[in-house]
C-alpha cells in the first residue's frame, strides 16, 4: 500500500519492482516481486503436494486433501475429455494449482509485515496471457497432431445446413481464435478488478479514520470496513472460481482437440 | 494501470520467470508427484475392490454351504421318514402275515377237532348200534323166544335208528 502524500493509489499494488536486476541477451529478466511470488506459489504447491506423498492406505487429513484435489482434477478432465484425457491431467492440474495458489497468495495479508505487500501474479496480463497461450497451444498441437488437417472440421459443426456454410465456419473460427484472449482477459480482469475494489474500500477506511472531521470515521469507515469483509469473502470465492473456470475451459478445449465435435 | 504501462519494461522478466516456474510445477509436481498420488489412490481403490470381491466370494461360499447343509438336512429327514414308513409298512405286513398264519392254524386245529369229534361220534354211534343190536337180540329172545341172528338184529336197529 503506497501512501504518497496521504493519497492511496489502488494501482500501486500491481507495480512490478526489480529485486535483483538481471540481463540476458539484451532482455531485462530481473528477479522482481512478481518472480518472487511465482516462486512462493510454486513452493506452496510443492509443500502441499509433499503431504500427498505419504501414500498411506488410510490417508491422514493432509493426504486426503491432496488426493481430493487430485480426484477433483481427474474427474473434471475425465468428464470433459473422457478416458483419453488422462495424459492432460498434469497440465490442467498445474494450471489450476498455479492460478488457485497465485490468486490466494495475492489475498494473503503480507502487508502486516512492514515494507511487505502482497502481489497477485495472476493480475498481470503478461502472466495470464502466457497461461492462456499454454492452454491454447496445447489444444492446437494436440489437435493437429491427432487429426492433421482434419482438425479444421472443428469449424464445421455437425448438421450445419449447406446454405449456412459460408457463415458458420467463420463464426466457429472466430470463437476458436478468441479463446486465448477470453481465457487471459477473464482471469486478469477478475483479479485486477477485485484487488482494485478491495484497495479502494481499504482507502475509504483509512482516509475516513484520518479525516479531520470526527463524524467521518463512523459514517464512512465503519460501513466501508463491513463491506470490505464481505468483498474479501467474495474475492476469495472469485479466486477459486477463476482457477476452476480456467481449468474447466482448458479441459473442454482439449476435448475439442482430442475428440473434435 | 501498471500491467499495461509497465508491459514493455517487464514482459521479458515475467515470461522468463513464469516459464521457469510453470515448467518446474508441470514437470516436478504435475508429472512427478501427481502420478504417485494417483497411484496411491488407485492402489487403495484396487485394494477396496479386491477386499469387497473376496468378501462377496466368501459370502457366496457360505451361502452355498448353507444351501448344501439345508439340502442334506432335507434329504436326511426325507430318508428317515421313508425308513419309518417302510418299517411301519413292514410291521403291518408282518402282523398281517402272523395273523393269517394264526388264523390258518386255528382253522386247521378247529377242523381237526371237528373231524375228531365227528369220528368219535361215528364211533360212538356204531358202538351204540352194536349195543342196541345185542340188546334187541336179547329182548327178542327173552320176549318171544325166537332166536334172532345178530345180522338181523343189526339190520333192524339200523333201520330203526335211521328212521327213528
Amino acid at each position: 500500500m503506497a501512501s504518497e502524500g496521504g493519497k492511496i493509489d489502488p494501482m500501486h499494488q500491481f507495480m512490478i519492482e526489480p529485486i535483483v536486476p538481471l540481463n540476458l541477451a539484451g532482455y531485462d529478466i530481473s528477479f522482481t516481486n512478481s518472480s518472487l511470488f511465482m516462486i512462493l506459489v510454486m513452493a506452496t504447491i510443492w509443500v502441499f503436494m509433499l503431504g500427498g506423498m505419504k501414500r498411506q492406505m488410510v490417508p491422514g487429513r493432509w493426504q486426503a486433501a491432496v488426493e481430493g484435489v487430485n480426484g477433483f482434477i481427474n474427474d473434471m478432465v475425465s468428464t470433459s475429455v473422457g478416458p483419453e484425457g488422462k495424459k492432460y491431467v498434469p497440465l490442467v492440474f498445474s494450471l489450476f494449482m498455479f492460478i488457485l495458489v497465485a490468486n490466494f497468495m495475492g489475498m494473503m495479508p503480507f502487508g502486516i509485515v512492514p515494507g511487505g505487500h502482497a502481489f497477485t501474479v495472476t493480475s498481470h496480463l503478461t502472466v495470464t496471457a502466457v497461461l492462456a497461450i499454454l492452454s491454447f497451444g496445447t489444444v492446437l498441437v494436440v489437435g493437429f497432431w491427432k487429426h492433421k488437417l482434419h482438425f479444421f472440421s472443428l469449424f464445421v459443426p455437425h448438421g450445419t445446413p449447406w446454405w449456412l456454410m459460408w457463415l458458420i465456419p467463420f463464426i466457429e473460427l472466430f470463437s476458436f481464435l478468441i479463446r486465448p484472449f477470453s481465457l487471459a482477459l477473464r482471469l486478469f480482469v477478475a483479479m485486477t478488478a477485485g484487488h482494485v475494489l478491495m484497495k479502494v474500500l481499504a482507502g475509504f477506511v483509512i482516509n475516513g479514520l484520518n479525516a479531520d472531521a470526527a463524524w467521518v470515521a463512523p459514517v464512512v469507515s465503519l460501513p466501508a470496513f463491513i463491506l470490505m469483509i464481505g468483498i474479501t469473502m467474495l474475492e476469495l470465492l472469485v479466486c477459486a472460481i477463476q482457477a476452476y473456470v480456467f481449468a474447466l475451459l482448458t479441459s473442454l478445449y482439449i476435448n475439442d482437440a482430442v475428440n473434435l465435435h | 494501470m501498471p500491467q499495461i504501462s509497465q508491459i514493455l519494461a517487464t514482459y521479458a522478466s515475467q515470461f522468463f520467470w513464469l516459464l521457469i516456474v510453470f515448467a518446474l510445477i508441470y514437470f516436478l509436481i504435475g508429472k512427478g508427484i501427481l502420478p504417485k498420488v494417483d497411484a496411491a489412490v488407485d492402489a487403495r481403490d484396487a485394494k477396496i475392490a479386491s477386499d469387497l470381491a473376496a468378501a462377496e466370494k466368501v459370502r457366496g461360499e457360505a451361502e452355498g454351504l448353507e444351501g448344501a447343509w439345508q439340502a442334506e438336512l432335507t434329504q436326511t429327514r426325507n430318508a428317515a421318514q421313508a425308513e419309518a414308513q417302510k418299517a411301519k409298512a413292514k410291521a403291518q405286513k408282518d402282523a398281517e402275515a402272523r395273523l393269517a398264519k394264526a388264523d390258518a392254524e386255528i382253522a386247521a386245529k378247529t377242523s381237526e377237532a371237528e373231524a375228531g369229534i365227528a369220528k368219535a361220534r361215528a364211533k360212538a354211534l356204531s358202538g351204540l348200534e352194536a349195543v342196541a343190536a345185542d340188546a334187541a337180540q336179547d329182548i327178542v329172545a327173552k320176549v318171544s323166544g325166537i332166536k334172532v341172528t345178530p345180522a338181523q338184529a343189526t339190520l333192524a336197529v339200523k333201520a330203526a335208528l335211521t328212521n327213528g
